[in-house]
């Protein structure tokens, strides 16, 4: 479908080309190590860029497909991307250079291994992101782990070791039952094509008797409410985050999460929407737990990156309670959520990240009335709370209000719970940044440190343009979403009467909300039509 | 020639063994006549006539057929399976070149035995008749029970041979009695013959008690062979007292012959019994993987550790056995392939790294190789990570291929099969714990002040490398092999 035939493919192992460029060079020529890296890593973004220039914002079909044999007759190096994916692969390119910028001076030991492990991070996640074969998909799924394990465990903090198993052994459980669940899903359709399963679905010519269903869906959910996480499971993230070094901070909130809301929107929702349908009550009020609880959590905390990463259970929260809400307008916003919570969360990171480079500790008393000595770093830091707690016209309150207001649609109850959240997150973060920034300085060795370097200015403004403009151009990435969106929304209540005749669901069926019920129709129009026209 | 057609296709057919056994047979003749310093040159001997076994193999894939009037089926599947089998020898004598050098053992009949054994081997996956698959296992047991207690000055080398010979005879007494049995039951040892014959003497659809009792029987003697649970307890002691290369060869190429030898008798003799065997391969397959992962959990001995991880793949290979289909077939042959490229490789790192008198071999000992030998350190990585199942490695399409097998007879088994294919799948789970450990001493422990590292000799980089380059090609573009093992596993359904 798409005019560049091998666009996909380029952007998705140019890292990894790069990573044997990396390997020719000398492990003590720390300097073009890290030209070199940062050189690809920009590349990698302006030629992801041009994915832009040929996506076809009228259609739900994937798009710039490219499709090969690969092993045996079943399984296929198939890519494409949608608008659902589309915008994840350019939030990936984006956070990756920032990330390389960011651990300039940071990371002093085996320097080579570092910059390895994160443009091989970069190669996986894209490839999740892009990958529309289940075997193919899997693979890219597992390999994102292994230099993220390297990466908490060899250039990480204290407990890093303790962090780094806990993370892989966490997503490892988690996604071989999902592999099971692969199998099985082969073994029915007879293919792993996620494009050709969904049509088989669809005409009705694999139906899941409602037991198996729950079972698929269950064994695809759990691995990526791992890795979301959701509330009950979120406990290896704090770890992860708090140990991880700066740039691994980075790519693991910004991006690595949104591998399981993605995993989910992509895979769980469409694929079983009848299991979807029945857990999603559950679903909702453990993301709204996560919502609320993430929030609490973040706000006693007295490490303030791990008041950030508490933020993440929070926010994606929101993101899961979106997507179950099955409507078109709260499932933009989730796509929206995820990209603004990288944009920002990763922003809020490197900025903890800049603070911990000064003072080699994360812990906030050690802070206070920072903004004396740190003007510039600071304002930044506040300019970025401001987006992740949600201010408009700033990119987080975008997606947390299309969630709300989707969700408010058909759940009033999940709307308002949540919307608790985004009050807790003004009180987290400002009550942090008045503990860090604001006052007279309270350790005096806090007095003569240095505001923001030149190369810090160049991160914290990039991030602040992309915030900013998130915020202020939002049409432009939802237009690109609203198809496949609405795609996803089709798949998830078909036409069938057969689906309809199962056995009464485990919940009320006035609860059951679809966009093509009437009475939510035109609210949904209404709200869509207003944010063309903004 | 003075040879008949007859003749000479025969030869052909077992061409492999016969080259193995003309090398071994060189090396025992010219090992006098070597003088002590320059043993090595045997070596030399025996990695060529790995490479000649090859070039037999070949031979014999163009002459397809039986020989010796059905004692030997020159099919898909034995050469699969030789190429295996000859393929870890030719790994495992480059791997031994310089240690028995170090440990000052450098003697020709190591390398002799070496070959005859995988003559064995190689018998074992091409015999087409009991008896003589009970020879092939002989020439195996006996040279492999020799080459485990070569480190004669060492008391735990000296016991794990004598542990070894004692239960592996016994073993082998049990499966010779199996046989007797199922010859008394069905007339005949000719495997592609038992199943007509089993079913003429079946009475209304049930089984004669005696080939049941000679199958169970069969399958004792073999699971001690192939190390499953509840005949693992050797293993181990074994695995850790043989001299590590000899440790490669025996986690690698004996289980690889046997499991075909069980493939075979299980499945083609007894395919319409499949019911009946498949409780025991289940049973044991679960207990195979448990004891496999739960005991090298705890483990602090690395060549220990991997001892108990070949347990429990052996668990994983029954899981695609337990299918008893032809897919099923072709992925124990894909999951064997690159199950012993990993293991070999895993346990050449351990022959280098244990330095000598194989002192170091505890986890500890592996602190901080990551920074003073990257390379070593980088392929052991490798190794363990296609152990564990990640993917692009050949030990993920290895399990993934068991599991699809598996998943896909669950129209013949029920959800017992699902059941066990979820058990294999946490159980690689909990054996990411013990693999992660050496990888997190390797990477993240600072190295001790101690030790200097002694550079890795051009052979055994050579045997390392290979076997790296396997595990990643298997991992990667594993379609080839997938082919080749499917139309071996094809060859065995066609008889």
């Amino acid at each position: 479908v798409g005019k560049q035939p091998l666009l996909l493919t380029v952007i998705t192992f140019l890292p990894l080309l790069s990573v044997a460029a990396l390997l020719l060079l000398r492990s003590d020529d720390h300097v073009w190590i890290r030209r070199i890296a940062l050189a690809a890593s920009v590349a990698e973004f302006v030629i992801s860029l041009l994915l832009l220039r040929g996506f076809n914002s009228g259609t739900a079909a994937y798009q710039f497909q490219e499709y090969h044999g690969w092993i045996g007759a079943t399984i296929h190096y198939h890519l494409g991307v949608d608008g659902i994916s589309l915008f994840l692969v350019l939030l990936t390119t984006f956070l990756t250079p920032l990330a390389i910028l960011c651990s300039w001076q940071s990371i002093q030991e085996n320097v080579k291994g570092f910059f390895i492990a994160l443009l091989v991070i970069e190669t996986a996640m894209i490839g999740v992101f892009v990958s529309l074969d289940l075997f193919l998909f899997f693979v890219f799924w597992e390999l994102t782990l292994i230099p993220m394990y390297f990466m908490i465990g060899m250039w990480g903090h204290g407990r890093r070791i303790y962090a780094a198993v806990k993370f892989i052994l966490y997503t490892m459980f988690g996604s071989i039952l999902m592999l099971v669940a692969i199998l099985w899903l082969y073994g029915n359709a007879g293919t792993f094509d996620l494009p050709e399963i969904q049509r088989l679905l669809q005409s009705g010519q694999i139906v899941f008797p409602p037991h198996t269903e729950l079972l698929l869906f269950g064994a695809f959910f759990l691995a990526f409410a791992i890795k979301v996480p959701l509330f009950p499971l979120h406990t290896w993230l704090p770890d992860a985050h708090t140990e991880a070094p700066t740039a691994g901070s980075v790519i693991l909130a910004g991006v690595m999460l949104k591998l399981g809301t993605y995993g989910i929107l992509r895979f769980c929702v469409p694929l079983f929407p009848e299991a979807a349908h029945r857990m999603a009550p559950l679903i909702a009020v453990l993301a709204i737990i996560g919502i609320v609880y993430g929030a609490l959590v973040a706000t006693v905390q007295t490490d303030l990156k791990r008041l950030v990463a508490y933020t993440s259970v929070s926010h994606l929260g929101f993101v899961v309670l979106g997507i179950f809400a099955f409507n078109s307008i709260s499932i933009q916003g989730a796509i929206y959520q995820m990209l603004s919570h990288g944009v920002s969360t990763g922003a809020l990171f490197l900025g903890v990240g800049m603070l911990y480079d000064r003072r080699h500790t994360h812990e906030i008393k050690e802070f206070g009335g920072l903004a004396t000595p740190m003007p510039v770093l600071m304002s930044f830091f506040l300019f970025i709370s401001l987006s992740s707690l949600a201010l408009p016209p700033l990119n987080g309150f975008i997606g947390e209000f299309l969630i709300l207001i989707g969700t408010f649609a058909g759940h009033h109850a999940w709307a308002a719970w949540a919307a608790s959240g985004a009050v807790l997150s003004a009180i987290y973060l400002l009550w942090a940044y008045q503990r860090v920034a604001l006052g007279e300085i309270t350790v005096e060795k806090n007095r003569g440190l240095a505001d923001a370097s030149g190369r810090e200015r160049l991160i914290l403004a990039t991030v602040a343009v992309a915030i900013l403009f998130m915020g202020i151009a939002s049409p432009l990435f939802t237009r690109r979403m609203e198809a496949s969106v609405d795609n996803v929304i089709q798949q998830i209540s078909p036409p069938q009467n057969a689906r309809r005749a199962l056995p009464p669901l485990a919940r009320p069926a006035k609860k059951t909300v679809s966009s093509d019920t009437a009475a939510t129709r035109p609210l949904v129009v209404a709200i869509a039509e207003r944010r063309v026209q903004r | 020639m003075f040879l008949s057609a007859e003749q000479h296709a025969n030869l052909q057919r077992i061409a492999p063994e016969i080259h193995l056994c003309l090398f071994g047979l060189i090396i025992m003749v010219a090992d006098p006549f070597v003088s002590a310093a320059r043993k090595r040159v045997l070596g030399w001997v025996g990695f060529a006539g790995t490479l000649f076994a090859l070039a037999g193999v070949y031979q014999a894939s163009l002459n397809r057929g039986f020989a010796y009037s059905h004692l030997i089926s020159n099919d898909g599947f034995s050469i699969f399976l030789q190429l295996i089998v000859i393929g870890v020898a030719a790994l495992v004598i480059l791997g031994s070149l310089d240690y028995l050098e170090r440990e000052g053992i450098q003697r020709g009949e190591y390398y002799a035995l070496i070959l005859f054994a995988v003559a064995g081997m190689g018998i074992l996956g091409s015999a087409n008749e009991l008896v003589t698959a009970f020879i092939g296992l002989e020439m195996s047991s006996i040279s492999t029970y020799v080459l485990v207690g070569f480190r004669r000055h060492a008391l735990i080398s000296n016991e794990a041979s004598v542990k070894y010979f004692l239960l592996g005879s016994f073993a082998t007494a049990f499966f010779l009695y199996g046989i007797a049995m199922v010859y008394g039951a069905t007339g005949t040892t000719v495997i592609d013959k038992i199943q007509p014959a089993l079913a003429d003497a079946s009475s209304g659809g049930r089984l004669p008690a005696l080939a049941i009792l000679g199958l169970g029987l069969i399958f004792v003697g073999l699971g001690f062979k192939v190390v499953i649970a509840p005949f693992q307890v050797y293993g181990p002691d074994v695995y850790q007292g043989a001299p590590t290369p000899v440790t490669a060869l025996l986690a690698a190429a004996p289980k690889a012959a046997t499991f075909a030898l069980m493939v075979r008798i299980f499945v083609v003799s007894f395919g319409s019994a499949s019911d009946t065997w498949f409780w025991a391969v289940w049973v044991s397959a679960i207990l195979t993987m448990f004891i496999g992962n739960l005991a090298a959990l705890v483990q602090t001995n690395v060549k220990r550790m991997l001892a108990y991880s070949s347990i429990a793949h052996a668990g994983y290979i029954l899981v695609a056995f337990a299918a008893g289909t032809a897919i099923g077939v072709a992925a124990v042959l894909f999951y064997l392939a690159a199950y012993v490229l990993m293991k070999v490789g895993a346990f050449l790192v351990v022959t280098h790294l244990g330095q000598h008198g194989e002192k170091r071999l505890t986890l500890q000992d592996y602190a901080g190789l990551g920074s003073t030998q990257p390379g070593l350190a980088a392929c052991f990585s490798l190794f363990l990570f296609s152990l564990l199942g990640l993917p692009a490695t050949g030990g993920f399409l290895g399990k993934f291929f068991a599991f699809q097998a598996a998943l896909d007879a669950s129209d013949a088994h029920g959800r017992w099969i699902i059941w066990l294919v979820v058990i294999a799948a946490i159980n690689s789970v909990i054996g990411a714990y013990y693999y992660l450990r050496v990888i997190i001493t390797m990477y993240f422990s600072e190295p001790s002040k101690d030790y200097t590292p002694t550079a890795v000799a051009p052979a055994l980089i050579v045997a390392l490398v290979i076997a790296a380059a396997g595990t990643l090609y298997l991992g990667i573009l594993p379609g080839h092999v997938l082919n080749l093992a499917k139309a071996a596993a094809d060859s065995l359904f066609l008889h």
